[in-house]
């Protein structure tokens, strides 16, 4: 099996090990684009991710190539003009990506736009200099709150319980945050800091819930987690149902009053873009949670826990309050990624606004690996890929489920490592690689 | 007496368990003291003042049963006071295991029967209880099925979130292949075969790449509600009469037992799906507990190495019996669309397979248990559906809310914590 194999695979000259570690730092003859070579041959944590990546987007194109309705009538005349379907089928799966990179990341035609203009101050002054970095700015935008949730998953990972429940606790944020946004008058900065935390409140409420059920009565975290997201969402709509309750007043819709404009988290670059404070609160929170996690002795006896309950018990760690402790802390990052969206970008709470985060968030913190700095990134490409999916599916007709899937797909590929190693032909990680360690069971 | 009745089992896992508190011990009282102080001042003193009237028998039955009228008010302080009596008796008397069980149905009977008593009184139309029990049966189908996977799966050491993704893939095949094939039975099948597809994925990546089990589930979840809705949109919407519009099975009743009073319409008068359930209750429940397959299974989900010591082999073993469970669940899936409503609908399973999930850990981890714990929720959600209708002052919304609220008193107030097979989630790498 090839992740048994842990042994160095290029370096496998005879002698020390100390003399085989100098070698790995100079490369094995010394060259420079050897070592490299090596390094991305020997399938590594970024290389695997990487290649996982890009198998999931084959697998989605293939998707998009075999059930797209033009492509499937090109295919029934494969016979008559084979060249045809085939390029139907190429043009349908790269169309797709290609409206996805231009709606996350950047589009050639804002440029070719921003060119046309007459002076350089009236493309700023009009927006087309801003349109520029829109897809960029979306991105960022998207995966503020998928940053925020992913977090709230991880974090209880690393001591070993299971947060299903993201959903319910971004309710209670957003449910708190919102009420206080358009209920209670404020002056600017106060308004804000008071939305934020009063989401993080609300969150950490739930997850507190969640942690001293546990802690006191043994009920699974799972199921208690997920019977919540049930009951958040009935009761968001109860609430959302009487006037003299959150309902906005002088509607039959589910929707509350729009926030005060104090209550708004501020723009980062002007009135053009969305990206907004929301994204450096998600950053903070990562960095945050690193140190707390590594810098902390309270983030040591999360690990331990994690690690092995009965040990860190042992040792005289309190597992019950640490249980209660850490499920707080995540239910408040939840609560924030609830209140993000509100003051953010919605601005008013309906029946929906929690959308799928509180899943989204599970394959975020499982492909960054239960570490922030990588639930950084994976937000940041999941969010690039909600920021995408409407152009695609406007300009193509692809359905946005195809990110459900691409996300789907990713994560499976990146947790078995051992798999894109045999489809790649890859030697196994000098390190161990990713796969296997993460696994235990529930019964802690 | 056998080895096994004289060696005192040693819990390994002794450190990990908290320290048993007063406050557990009192726990369980507690709850039912609320249950009893809600049936009296809840129930009691605001029901409407008359009499909550009963039927037992649907129209046209052969057979009739007189209906029931009971004074509202009155049966609520009864209950009331019953249920407070069994919470002095459990907090003070030393109970045995199977006592213990009886007190916690007993209490949650007399709670429904002031609840309906509450909610049916002064009205003129009898509340029918056969309609209530037969609802609650055929909508716990997929739930008992799915939960019924958990359990073999837990069983044999695999951990099964991805039963939501087993009953959405089998209700969108299933809808698919009917409709092509104008088959049922075809339908059936092949909705059985998606659910063990599902099945195959958690398998090869649960045993083989050994990833975490739990996220693993979610993520197949994620990957099946994804691409059915991605089917749905591409193919299912612009194409709904050739590919989504299947025939539904029609109910069997069975002869002489299904003209049994209430059992009958009850337990014998459904679609084919009610009798597989049976079928694969007793055949799961006598699997594990009566045969030798059902010993091993038990040994590679407790003690893997001491199963592979013997020659048990651990791995093919679990693959085999993963897969084999998918074909339940994805029978349960199949249920949702061939069984009820027909046609498919985006993510149209709504989150039960977690119930299913949850049953299997509420019921224990036994064919029987899960059964019951997916009937209360069935129960909880088909009253919820019927109080909806009747004279009650709650807001839908809430009501909607209270079966899972049920759940998680339940199972914080009354059951505890629950131990799962001990290997339950861990990977297995032959030494």
């Amino acid at each position: 099996m090839s992740d048994q194999a842990a042994s160095p695979g290029p370096a496998t000259s005879p002698g020390p090990a100390t003399a085989g570690a100098k070698e790995e730092e100079r490369g094995p003859d010394g060259s420079f684009g050897r070592a490299l070579r090596d390094a991305i041959l020997e399938g590594n944590t970024v290389t695997v991710t990487i290649l996982a990546i890009f198998t999931a987007f084959v697998v989605g194109g293939l998707l998009n190539a075999f059930t797209n309705r033009t492509v499937l009538h090109a295919w029934a005349s494969l016979f008559s003009a084979p060249g045809h379907a085939i390029a139907t089928a190429w043009d349908t799966a790269v169309g797709a990506y290609v409206e996805m990179f231009e709606g996350s990341v950047f589009n050639p035609h804002t440029v070719a736009a921003l060119f046309q203009q007459a002076s350089f101050s009236t493309a700023v002054h009009d927006g087309y200099l801003s349109a520029v970095f829109s897809p960029l700015s979306e991105t960022a935008v998207q995966a503020t709150p998928l940053i925020l949730a992913g977090l709230a998953v991880a974090l209880p990972y690393q001591a070993g319980l299971f947060n299903i429940g993201a959903q319910s606790q971004l309710i209670g944020g957003m449910i708190v945050a919102t009420f206080l946004g358009y209920g209670v008058s404020m002056p600017f900065f106060v308004h804000v800091v008071v939305c934020v935390i009063g989401g993080f409140a609300g969150g950490a409420a739930l997850g507190w819930l969640v942690g001293e059920l546990k802690a006191r009565t043994g009920a699974h975290e799972v199921i208690v987690t997920i019977m919540l997201n049930y009951i958040m969402a009935y009761f968001l709509t109860y609430l959302l149902s009487f006037g003299y309750l959150m309902q906005a007043p002088a509607t039959s819709n589910q929707i509350t009053s729009p926030i005060a404009g104090n209550a708004h988290l501020p723009l980062l670059f002007g009135s053009h873009l969305r990206i907004n404070a929301g994204f450096l609160i998600a950053l903070a929170c990562a960095a945050g949670v690193w140190w707390l996690l590594n810098r902390t002795t309270i983030g040591f006896e999360f690990r331990s826990i994690g690690k092995n309950p009965s040990a860190a018990r042992v040792a005289g760690m309190n597992v019950e309050r640490n249980w209660v402790l850490v499920m707080l802390i995540a239910g408040g990052l939840a609560g924030l990624s609830g209140a993000t969206v509100i003051q953010g970008t919605d601005f008013t709470l309906n029946f929906q606004s929690y959308g799928t985060y509180g899943i989204d968030a599970i394959t975020v913190a499982l492909l960054g690996l239960g570490r922030p700095f990588g639930v950084v990134l994976a937000g940041l490409l999941f969010g690039a890929l909600h920021a995408g999916a409407p152009l695609m599916q406007a300009a193509t007709g692809t359905p946005v489920d195809m990110v459900e899937v691409l996300q789907a797909v990713i994560v499976l590929f990146v947790a078995a490592p051992p798999l894109i190693r045999t489809m790649y032909r890859l030697r196994a990680a000098r390190a161990g690689g990713v796969g296997g360690v993460m696994s235990k069971g529930w019964n802690a | 007496m056998t080895v096994a009745d004289r060696v005192q089992p040693v819990d390994l896992d002794l450190a990990a368990q908290p320290p048993s508190s007063a406050f557990r011990r009192w726990l369980a009282p507690a709850t039912f003291a609320v249950f009893g102080l809600v049936n009296i001042f809840v129930l009691g003193l605001y029901s409407h003042s008359g009499d909550a009237t009963f039927a037992f028998s649907q129209a046209f039955a052969k057979v009739t049963v007189p209906n029931l009228s009971l004074p509202a008010a009155t049966t609520c302080y009864v209950c009331g006071a019953i249920t407070l009596v069994i919470a002095a008796v459990r907090a003070f008397a030393p109970l045995g295991m199977a006592l213990k069980r009886v007190s916690i149905a007993v209490v949650v009977f007399l709670f429904i029967v002031a609840l309906l008593c509450w909610a049916d009184a002064g009205l003129t139309t009898a509340f029918n209880v056969v309609n209530l029990l037969q609802g609650t049966l055929n909508d716990s189908i997929p739930i008992m099925l799915g939960a019924l996977t958990g359990v073999v799966c837990s069983r044999s050491g695999v951990i099964n979130i991805g039963i939501e993704g087993q009953l959405l893939l089998g209700a969108f095949t299933a809808a698919i292949v009917s409709t092509v094939t104008g088959s049922l039975w075809l339908g059936l099948v092949c909705g059985a075969l998606a659910g063990s597809l599902v099945a195959v994925l958690l398998a090869v990546f649960a045993i083989n790449y050994r990833v975490d089990q739990v996220v693993l589930g979610v993520v197949l979840n994620t990957l099946i509600l994804g691409l059915t809705g991605f089917l749905y949109d591409d193919l299912m919407v612009p194409y709904t009469n050739t590919l989504n519009s299947p025939p539904t099975f029609t109910a069997i009743k069975i002869p002489l037992l299904g003209d049994i009073p209430i059992i009958g319409p009850v337990f014998f008068d459904a679609t084919v799906f009610l009798y597989l359930t049976y079928l694969a209750l007793a055949g799961v429940q006598v699997g594990l507990f009566a045969t030798r397959w059902g010993l091993r299974t038990r040994a590679i989900g407790e003690h893997p190495v001491a199963a592979d010591t013997v020659g048990i082999p651990v791995l093919a073993m679990r693959y085999r019996n993963v897969i084999a469970a998918g074909v339940i669940a994805g029978i349960g899936g199949a249920y949702f669309t061939i069984g009820s409503v027909g046609a498919f609908g985006k993510g149209m399973t709504s989150g039960e397979g977690y119930i299913a999930l949850a049953a299997m850990i509420f019921g224990r981890y036994t064919p029987f248990g899960a059964i019951s714990a997916a009937l209360l929720f069935g129960f909880m959600t088909q009253l919820q559906s019927i109080m909806s209708t009747l004279n009650t002052p709650i807001q839908s919304n809430l009501l909607l809310m209270t079966p899972y609220i049920v759940v998680i008193i339940v199972l914080a107030g009354l059951i505890g914590k629950v131990r799962g097979p001990r290997a339950e989630g861990i990977p297995y790498v032959k030494a």
